[in-house]
């Protein structure tokens, strides 16, 4: 995630210089050099612009369409895709309603986001610190034992996770067995099963971006904010946090805008009951049978975490500024 | 004994007083022994240097002073008060790093005022004391600079600032010069003579260069392998190594075995392995055994053609010119090399050849005689 790392880099200052000249020599080689760069670029462009815009000018294009009977789209102009992300008529007297179902759901997807980020940054943070602690040969076993999970399909773990917190699951047996409760807790099926699913999916790629930053992190600094008189608490907020930053706005932006989107996580633990965003687009395209509508919602999530993005590099570049 | 009168808290109240410290890493097989028994004194106002090759141990006691690790076994007094269990944020003591260590998301004047601020001084006393420290390492113009924003020597002086604002009772310096240039070093080792006294703190350096230990030094100890060799004045160091090991490191010496004849007092006989006898000032046991090891400094030592009456005779090896002075390279009858460097004068018109067999000429006072 170049987008945060770069952005925040302290090394990016450059001290002004006068402009060097160059001779005819190193002017054609450097042509040249430019020539290299856009021909090795060309693959990958072409990947981002057929993979990538292309689908997205598809659903743009969608979304101000009419909904076909079954499903599809009938090409007649309509904005009644975008009229329906937010709101509704009434089935009697046609007045303009607010669609409370969808804004529940995505004041559900941005709530649930941004508590995983922060529960991943609160798990993230002491595991990324504990592995860049430790010895060379240790920290890559952590990393490798940080990786296993990716082994393993998504649905097959989010199915364990719904193992150990159904109501007959591990969790609740043991409490009961324990004596902390009598009757189950209802874990599955909620916003906090979702949460929690979440969560463990999404934990890796909080910790890795973390730990790229502490590796860098001179543990000399620590010594000398102790030695200034700076007690733990301290140390880790003004001297730790702000130098691994960079970490910490990659690893919640990996951490928050899949989880905004997430669609397997809140079907099994969620139950089809509590719905994020990308169970009610693919409800659209689905059952519901209104493309229009499900394009429109797919781009409005586009939107959000654009905004949101755009937020969190603008607020994580001004506190660094403040503080060089 | 010479060497250890000097070890004693006489002169002054005692700032930092280690008291048989032991420091091991690891344990079993692996354990490391960085610091074996090792009991100094450190005065209040002093400027003391721990002098030692890498590996002696001279970091680890500085560490265990700042408290950043905890020794093994033994105390470590400040003022008279056992610090041993405080953390490093509770110890008025501040360190300069050797690779200065500082924070690069600060400006130079958030760097310098950090220790302050943790402190929770006044921000009007911060101010002050930041505004003070700047002038005192004439650093004023960069203050608003990032610390990557100057130059090595500049960023010497503010972790030097840095450390000094919160007026600590004792500062502790890591090889803080050992990344300068020859010319900065120079500079700056006159610089921290002038902060010392200036601002009348105890500093305790570290370093691994001799020069600049007996240049700046008020007194020194020399380490070797987890222990204190020998702790003295420069003048007492150089002068008096009382063994081998602080008399090879400081300075270069020529060693030379003898036997022990007759010792009457402070005064023994001994014969030289080319026979002849010399008389010499001895007051240590080491005098009681009958091999002993003399060191005679190369400046100490004259060179005469006519080698009759000298103590020593060897053939001239080789001349080597350093501008200042001349180094004379011989080769000793018993086989061993011996060192001579003489002043280059205007005087000195007096030129050997290589292959001139010459006579080596010394004081008995200048010999020191070495425990082995």
């Amino acid at each position: 995630m170049s987008i945060g790392g770069e952005s925040l880099s302290h090394t990016t200052d450059v001290k002004p210089q006068g402009t060097p000249r160059i001779s005819g020599y190193e002017a054609a080689a450097r042509k040249a050099e430019v020539h290299r760069n856009i021909l090795l670029t060309i693959p990958a462009l072409l990947v981002l612009v057929l993979a990538a815009s292309g689908p997205l000018l598809v659903m743009l294009l969608y979304s101000f369409l009419a909904p076909g009977d079954y499903g599809g789209v009938v090409w007649q102009p309509s904005v009644d895709g975008w009229f329906r992300v937010f709101l509704t008529r009434d089935i009697f007297d046609d007045t303009l309603m607010l669609q409370d179902a969808h804004v529940t759901i995505f004041w559900r997807s941005i709530k649930l986001s941004s508590m995983t980020t922060v529960l991943c940054i609160l798990l993230g943070f002491p595991t990324a610190y504990f592995i860049a602690t430790r010895s060379d040969q240790t920290r890559n076993l952590w990393l490798f034992l940080i990786t296993i999970p990716f082994w393993t399909n998504l649905l097959i773990r989010t199915f364990a996770i719904m193992e150990i917190i159904r109501n007959e699951g591990i969790v609740n047996n043991l409490l009961i067995f324990v004596g902390v409760i009598d009757v189950p807790v209802q874990m599955l099926y909620t916003d906090f099963a979702i949460m929690v699913g979440m969560t463990y999916v999404y934990l890796p790629l909080m910790i890795l971006p973390l730990y790229a930053s502490m590796e860098k992190l001179d543990f000399g600094l620590v010594e000398a904010g102790y030695d200034l008189y700076a007690t733990r608490f301290r140390v880790l907020r003004r001297v730790i946090l702000p130098l691994v930053k960079p970490g910490l706005v990659a690893g919640s932006i990996l951490v928050f805008i899949p989880s905004l989107g997430a669609y397997v996580t809140p079907r099994v633990l969620g139950g089809g009951k509590n719905m994020m965003l990308g169970n009610l687009i693919e409800l659209q395209f689905g059952q519901g049978q209104n493309w229009p509508l499900g394009a429109a919602l797919s781009i409005a999530l586009l939107a959000i975490v654009m905004v949101a993005l755009i937020v969190y590099v603008r607020t994580a570049q001004r506190s660094t500024q403040a503080h060089g | 004994m010479r060497h250890s009168s000097t070890d004693t808290a006489s002169g002054g109240t005692s700032a930092i007083e280690a008291v048989n410290v032991t420091k091991t890493f690891g344990s079993g097989d692996e354990a490391v022994h960085a610091l074996k028994d090792v009991s100094v004194t450190i005065r209040e106002n002093e400027f003391f240097t721990l002098l030692g090759p890498s590996g002696c141990g001279k970091t680890t006691l500085l560490r265990l002073i700042a408290g950043f690790d905890h020794q093994t076994e033994g105390t470590i007094l400040l003022h008279g008060e056992d610090i041993s269990l405080l953390p490093p944020f509770k110890r008025p003591v501040n360190t300069v790093f050797q690779n200065y260590a500082l924070f690069p998301h600060m400006t130079v004047a958030q760097n310098i005022g950090f220790g302050l601020e943790m402190l929770r001084k006044p921000k009007a006393e911060i101010e002050n004391t930041v505004g003070g420290m700047l002038r005192l390492v004439k650093m004023e113009e960069l203050k608003t600079r990032r610390t990557d924003q100057i130059s090595g020597g500049q960023q010497q002086r503010v972790a030097l600032a840095r450390a000094l604002a919160p007026r600590p009772r004792v500062l502790l310096l890591d090889e803080p010069l050992s990344a300068l240039d020859y010319k900065l070093r120079k500079d700056m080792q006159i610089e921290l003579k002038r902060l010392q006294l200036e601002t009348g703190i105890t500093f305790i350096f570290v370093t691994h260069d001799q020069e600049e230990a007996l240049t700046m030094s008020d007194r020194l100890a020399v380490m070797n392998a987890g222990r204190i060799r020998q702790i003295g004045t420069p003048r007492e160091i150089y002068d008096h190594p009382a063994e081998r090991f602080v008399a090879d490191f400081i300075g270069d010496t020529n060693f030379l075995t003898a036997d022990l004849l007759s010792a009457d007092g402070g005064a023994i006989s001994v014969r030289l392995t080319s026979g002849r006898e010399i008389t010499l000032e001895c007051d240590h046991p080491a005098a009681a055994s009958r091999h002993l090891t003399l060191a005679v400094r190369p400046e100490q030592v004259r060179l005469t053609a006519d080698g009759s009456a000298s103590p020593l005779n060897g053939v001239l090896e080789n001349i080597v010119y350093f501008g200042t002075d001349t180094h004379y390279h011989l080769r000793l009858q018993d086989g061993g090399s011996f060192t001579a460097r003489l002043q280059n004068s205007r005087e000195r018109q007096e030129l050997f050849a290589e292959g001139d067999q010459l006579g080596i000429v010394f004081d008995p006072e200048t010999v020191q005689v070495l425990r082995d």
